[in-house]
């Protein structure tokens, strides 16, 4: 009977890595299951480093789960010998061993990683104007409200909050290929900003203003996700992103800018009673007009 | 103390008739034995209700928008049984409330830390008998404010367990309900801490050093010095959310926000201060949750390895440094909050730090096994199945401490997964562990361990098969009742449907527990003083314990790990023992 539950406890290390490792390399039945194709160079560089964590992580799995099981295999059908256990209470050179090289791995780990960290949220993109380097300016003004997404594309003076801003609501066409700085902010609570092709999350707090920035490689269409919770229609706070040739975003701005009044347009919420919206909270509610979602319970 | 009779069990001094003597000894009880028990059976029973919030989590998540099974015509009957989105935050802010402030830190701290520390140091009782019994019984206007809520609109609170303002500031007046039940707990546990830190520094028996004391008295000690220091802070935020709510303040509402139609705001304050605040004790509240089960789980597997405990003195300062790391580390919830991000990097390398002690533990465990004379008692398995979990939510945790990996990951289910593996696969698989260990001395009765078997392999597979698919879903948010409005998740469903199947199944499992807990606790067979050969000095007195606990008063010799001793003949050493 011990040997049962020393094959359950060594079953852990060989089911939980194997699990893994199909995640990882895309085999049947988990070959979508962990993440999207990474659509950018920085999201690559998260996919290495995630990629070689938990190659890390099972490793010292199975080093130390298979010592669980091998140990109960091993010293688990005693109970009947008059043999005693060793007496053994410490070792320190063993103690200072496992102390001392996971801390190496860790370390390594630790300044091996801030790269990453700082080109994908520190390093904010810059442009050099007559020899003066400034921050790139943001392409379009994200204002995530309760339950959907407001994009304002910087108009032809290429700055956001003005007047000559293109609004456009719960779609977001960019182009491919560009380096795109994207201005975060929120008109009510927290919400954030996840777009998993693009290794890209970014919490929008209200009050404080974020910058995220990108550069995805292909023409693809995808959704940006709300992953912050935001009340009872969160979960239907999603919006198109379309990654477009530049010859294509260009037609399509130009057909935005005809459709709407070159105006700044500060939207004014549509007003709904709270028993018509008791009524919607339900899946049919993602086809009524997005703009009335923004009343709440 | 030695002339306390064995069978003076009844709070002394009372007289009266049977149900005088009930409400006495069991109701406004001093016995920090009876108060132990009190916290063990309202957390059991808390377990259960959030359970099923649990299972309804999942069974959204399956099959969402289909009808609710058994309370969805109660509850919805006018769409037919589906659950409403509103209802489904209700479920998972419910859940994570009810698991974390009433089952495990009540079950860890209250019940064991109640029921062990006197009897572990030699002590008569806790220091303060009356401060004990109240810290019981400001359980439960918060028991009352969390059932009170589950009757208001939207059924409870809704903005999750984090309550993050401005949402929570917003929410229905179920959330005051929260925020005042939060504020019970917080003063319950700061009168345990206090009651713990007192006894376990003035009141161990003779003999009974500090190194001398068991790891559960180590685990419990260091927690209650954790909670001391972190529950002011908390206790101080929910105050200031209660005061945005009920008195118009603004600590954490910036300026010109519109919600629920346009509600004028003072402004002024800050979104993200809650945030510090709240992951300040919540992130050494992750401590609490698993420290006490960490020090229970090492003198168990002790104990059945028949060896001593692999390096006792780095796991109790591997405890300590845990303890002080976990501190300075809470920022790792906020990398992507929107805080400052050169900070993240400082949080990150104390969150990978934290990792050291705790692989430490994990080989001193491995350490107590190996060539040991095993016996894989129910007990044993339920701790050596920590131990095994603990690795995975341990690893999980140094991919997460990443702050590049932790964009993609964070507020996603791999998240939610290792959580689970920590707070479930862990600290509950310990508390199981620790009830099979102690029953025989809480109730005089063993448990029966054919179920008690059963139920650790079932346990153990199915919270597997439910939590660690999770992993795999590092693309799905957290907190969304329908992900299958996203093209992108919708190939996720057959694998949540699995998950919720053996969610289902580790609920059922659970009965297996309860009819061997009750059915022992009169039909089992008796247990005597010490059933499993142990050292510790609980298992010197009679079981149950009578009030005052011991007939002689212990005097300490040696420490609480004396397994297979060269100079003795059996193979454990009581810490009372003469040599």
């Amino acid at each position: 009977m011990n040997r049962f539950w020393s094959v359950l406890f060594l079953l852990v290390p060989i089911l939980g890595i194997a699990s893994v490792l199909m995640a990882m390399y895309g085999v049947t039945p988990l070959e979508s299951a962990w993440l999207p194709k990474s659509l950018s160079q920085a999201g690559d560089t998260i996919d290495q480093l995630f990629n070689g964590i938990h190659l890390l992580a099972a490793f010292i799995l199975a080093g130390t789960v298979f010592t669980i099981g091998w140990a109960l295999w091993r010293f688990g059908d005693r109970g009947n010998s008059n043999e005693k256990a060793r007496y053994v209470t410490h070792n320190t050179k063993l103690e200072i061993t496992w102390t001392v090289i996971p801390a190496l791995i860790l370390v390594f780990l630790a300044f091996f990683q801030m790269k990453s960290w700082a080109e994908n949220k520190m390093d904010r993109p810059t442009v050099t104007v007559d020899g003066v380097s400034t921050f790139k300016a943001p392409m379009v003004m994200v204002k995530a409200k309760r339950f959907g997404w407001e994009f304002y594309y910087a108009g032809d003076d290429g700055i956001v909050e003005t007047q000559d801003d293109i609004f456009v609501e719960n779609l977001l066409v960019l182009p491919a290929g560009e380096e795109i700085v994207l201005q975060l902010e929120s008109r009510d609570v927290i919400h954030s900003f996840y777009v998993p092709e693009l290794r890209l999350k970014q919490d929008i707090v209200p009050g404080m203003t974020q910058f995220v920035w990108f550069n995805a490689r292909e023409e693809k269409e995808i959704e940006i996700m709300c992953t912050e919770l935001c009340g009872w229609g969160h979960y239907m706070m999603k919006a198109d992103l379309n990654f477009v040739s530049r010859a294509q975003f260009d037609a399509w701005i130009e057909e935005q800018k005809a459709a709407y009044s070159p105006e700044f347009k500060n939207v004014v919420e549509p007003s709904a009673s709270l028993g018509e919206l008791k009524k919607l909270h339900s899946p049919q509610l993602s086809k009524v007009s997005k703009s009335l979602l923004e009343i709440n319970n | 103390m030695a002339e306390v009779s064995v069978e003076n069990s009844i709070e002394p001094g009372r007289k009266g008739n049977a149900v005088s003597r009930f409400v006495w000894t069991y109701v406004f009880a001093t016995d920090h034995k009876v108060i132990g028990l009190q916290f063990l059976f309202s957390s059991l029973i808390w377990f259960f209700v959030g359970g099923f919030l649990a299972l309804a989590v999942r069974w959204q998540l399956a099959w969402p928008w289909s009808d609710m099974p058994i309370f969805g015509h109660m509850l919805f009957a006018e769409s037919g049984g589906q659950m409403s989105p509103g209802f489904y935050n209700m479920l998972f802010t419910m859940h994570a409330t009810i698991m974390i402030f009433f089952v495990i830190i009540p079950i860890l701290a209250g019940a064991f830390g109640n029921y062990l520390i006197p009897l572990m140091v030699g002590a008569e009782d806790m220091a303060f008998p009356r401060l004990n019994m109240m810290s019981y019984w400001f359980m439960w206007p918060a028991f009352g404010c969390i059932i009170l809520s589950f009757f208001m609109p939207e059924y409870g609170a809704s903005a999750g367990w984090t309550s993050y303002p401005p949402l929570s500031v917003f929410q229905g007046d179920a959330q005051s309900l929260w925020l005042l039940a939060m504020v019970f707990v917080g003063i319950s546990s700061m009168m345990g801490s206090i009651n713990y830190l007192t006894t376990i520094i003035q009141m161990r028996a003779p003999g009974m050093t500090m190194f001398r004391l068991p790891m559960t008295v180590w685990g419990m000690f260091i927690t209650a010095i954790m909670q001391a220091f972190a529950l002011p802070v908390l206790t101080a935020a929910l105050l200031m959310q209660l005061s945005d709510r009920m008195l118009m303040t603004g600590f954490f509402l910036p300026e010109n926000i519109a919600v629920n139609n346009g509600v004028a705001t003072s402004g002024g304050g800050q979104v993200l201060l809650w945030q510090h605040l709240f992951w300040f004790y919540s992130h050494p509240a992750v401590y609490i949750m698993i420290l006490p089960a960490m020090g229970m789980v090492s003198d168990i597997i002790s104990c059945f390895s028949r060896k001593p405990l692999f390096g006792y003195r780095p796991m109790v300062y591997s405890i300590t440094s845990i303890a002080g790391l976990g501190f300075i580390v809470w920022g790792h919830h906020m990398f992507i909050s929107g805080m400052n991000h050169t900070l993240a990097m400082s949080f990150m390398v104390s969150t990978m730090l934290i990792a050291l002690p705790s692989g430490i533990k994990v080989f001193n465990w491995i350490g107590t096994l190996w060539g040991g004379k095993l016996q894989l008692t129910t007990p044993m398995l339920f701790c050596v199945g920590f131990v095994s979990m603990f690795v995975i939510g341990g690893l999980s945790g140094i991919v997460m401490s990443a702050p590049p990996v932790d964009i993609v990951i964070h507020d996603t289910y791999y998240i939610v997964a290792h959580l689970h593996y920590v707070l479930f696969a862990s600290s509950v698989l310990g508390v199981l562990g620790a009830i099979y260990f102690w029953f025989p001395k809480m109730f005089g009765r063993m448990m029966n361990e054919k179920l008690g078997k059963i139920h650790f392999l079932l346990t153990f597979i199915f919270l597997n098969g439910t939590f660690f698919p999770m992993h795999f879903l590092s693309r799905m948010p957290r907190r969304v009742a329908d992900p299958y409005i996203y093209e992108g998740l919708k190939d996720l469903l057959p694998l949540n449907q699995f998950m919720t199947i053996c969610a289902i199944g580790m609920g059922l499992t659970q009965l297996i527990f309860v009819a061997n807990f009750f059915g022992s606790m009169f039909f089992g067979p008796k247990a005597g003083r010490n059933p499993w050969n142990a050292n510790t000095l609980e298992w010197t007195t009679v079981s149950p314990p009578p009030h005052g606990n011991f007939d002689v008063q212990p005097i300490v010799r040696r420490g609480p790990y004396e397994y297979s001793h060269p100079e003795t003949e059996r193979d454990f050493f009581p810490q009372t023992e003469s040599s």
